[in-house]
């Protein structure tokens, strides 16, 4: 028998996944549909924003910023070995906008709000909150969820459009300053490379990242076991499954979206 | 009137309430005793709907609740959980008026901070607390805002999760007055759960107590002493030895 314990430990396992992917589904359609429907919490919604959107800003910006002069120098120092330095706007610009940028944004939205709102919304479950919400006549999932959601979704996208612009610059930075580039040049070659459906993809991209973060926050937290520990489970899931699920959306957009 | 009759609930192979029939009079207290983890506060969530019952029926004033649909069903009961349960995020008066704010935008906002304020003083509490958060208050004052909040829609029934544990003998005494207190001004039907006699002498008409899923004894708080049941006299004056296995 013991022999078999690892498959039976697989199989458990599998079974697990299996009850997250049918209840994370329900959970979705229901969260989405609680968008839709009245009543709508203004100031919930207004809080999400704020946490999710402009709290975010700095360590969005950060990223970017680094990672685009960071990816500058990459390709300069790869494109010498066959004579290609020139082309560090394009790369950096089409790096950026089309895949570093929603994906990095993406990753730093799940760490950062996917812990916080499963944490916070663990707590109010282990806390009885949530129980206090429904004696008060009101549904978790619309005064919790369904405003979080909603801020992920429209707010990322945003996150993301900032997030692109300040990584091109971190990579004009880096070409102007270190590599030597033009900066008149390096502006014209980026703005000429680019084009509107490199745009709108990092846009639905951020759109639906940050629908996953915030859908994982609320999942996650409104299935907390008990106690501390029960917490603790839930943002480490919530970090978790968000992130693998950004970079397994990002494959399929990718794929959906740019291969004819 | 509340009524249960043969309730039964389980988690999973743990069968908690199994066969639990009460009837709690119009405008009376009652209050369930028993021993940690005997179900006492499966009751109070089971009659709210918060957790679905397996078997039998409950009903307030002959009808039957369906939480997720029945707002109105929900707007007739105020409850005080055990820990608080206040909202972190808000400060105390949105605490208390938070089902009068669903929606409120000026004038009516005003309108239930000043409900709010009215509900606080009615628990001892000043003006000066409103603008607080919860976590800057004490567990006492903690339990008065929920108490706050739970009459705050002037509400037909009023639960009680353990109103007094953790708190000190006097902050004891000062709810246990204030719960018979609000439930005699507001002629309410209410339910309190505690394992602590104090408390239970000075809130209840009615006591029962719940020991292994069904309700072992039910009578009027003033015949405990005299009622010669073996399971309630160990509770009441906290032996160790008779029925009630105290270890394992």
């Amino acid at each position: 028998m013991k022999l078999l314990a690892p498959l039976a430990l697989l199989g458990r396992q599998t079974l697990v996944l299996l009850l997250h992917i049918g209840r994370g589904t329900i959970f979705t359609l229901t969260g989405l549909s609680h968008i839709l429907r009245p009543p709508f919490y203004g100031r919930e919604l207004g809080r999400a924003l704020l946490q999710i959107g402009w709290l975010s800003l700095p360590v969005v910006g950060l990223t970017a910023f680094f990672t685009g002069g960071a990816l500058a120098l990459q390709i300069h120092a790869g494109g010498a070995r066959f004579s290609a330095e020139a082309v560090v706007p394009q790369i950096v610009a089409i790096g950026i906008v089309r895949e570093l940028g929603p994906v990095l944004v993406g990753l730093m939205i799940a760490a950062r709000v996917s812990s916080s709102i499963a944490a916070e919304i663990a707590t109010m479950k282990v806390t009885e909150q949530l129980d206090a919400l429904m004696t008060l006549s009101t549904h978790p999932m619309k005064y919790l969820t369904a405003p979080r959601i909603l801020a992920g979704l429209v707010v990322v996208p945003v996150l993301v459009g900032v997030g692109d612009i300040i990584g091109i610059f971190g990579g004009f930075i880096v070409g102007t300053r270190q590599l030597g580039f033009n900066s008149g040049t390096y502006l014209a070659n980026t703005i000429d490379f680019l084009q509107a459906a490199d745009v709108v993809s990092s846009l639905i991209k951020g759109c639906v990242f940050g629908g996953i973060a915030a859908m994982m926050g609320c999942y996650f937290g409104m299935h907390a076991g008990r106690g501390a520990q029960g917490v603790g489970h839930a943002t480490k899931g919530a970090v978790q499954a968000a992130a693998m699920l950004i970079l397994t959306a990002n494959f399929i957009l990718t794929a959906v979206l740019f291969v004819p | 009137m509340i009524q249960l009759e043969n309730v039964h609930k389980a988690f999973g192979h743990n069968q908690v309430l199994q066969g639990v029939t009460l009837q709690v009079p119009q405008g009376r207290s009652l209050v369930i005793i028993g021993g940690s983890g005997s179900g006492k506060s499966v009751i109070l969530k089971c009659i709210l709907g918060l957790l679905p019952i397996d078997r039998g029926r409950i009903l307030v004033n002959g009808q039957a609740g369906n939480l997720s649909t029945d707002r109105a069903f929900l707007a007739r009961f105020g409850m005080l959980f055990q820990g608080g349960a206040l909202f972190d995020s808000l400060p105390v008066w949105q605490n208390v008026a938070f089902a009068l704010l669903r929606g409120a935008h000026g004038e009516a906002r005003t309108k239930a901070r000043v409900v709010a304020l009215e509900k606080l003083r009615r628990v001892g509490l000043g003006a000066r607390v409103a603008d607080l958060y919860p976590s800057e208050l004490s567990g006492g004052m903690q339990k008065r805002v929920g108490i706050a909040r739970a009459i705050a829609s002037e509400p037909a029934v009023m639960f009680f999760d353990e109103p007094t544990s953790g708190l000190d003998p006097i902050m004891t005494g000062v709810i246990n007055d204030l719960i018979r207190g609000l439930v005699r001004e507001l002629n309410a039907t209410a339910i309190t759960i505690t394992h602590d006699m104090r408390s239970a002498r000075a809130i209840a008409d009615h006591v029962a107590m719940l020991h292994e899923g069904v309700i072992e004894w039910h009578g009027p708080a003033k015949d405990m002493d005299t009622c010669g049941n073996p399971y309630l006299e160990q509770f009441i004056n906290a032996r160790a030895q008779g029925p009630i296995k105290a270890l394992g």
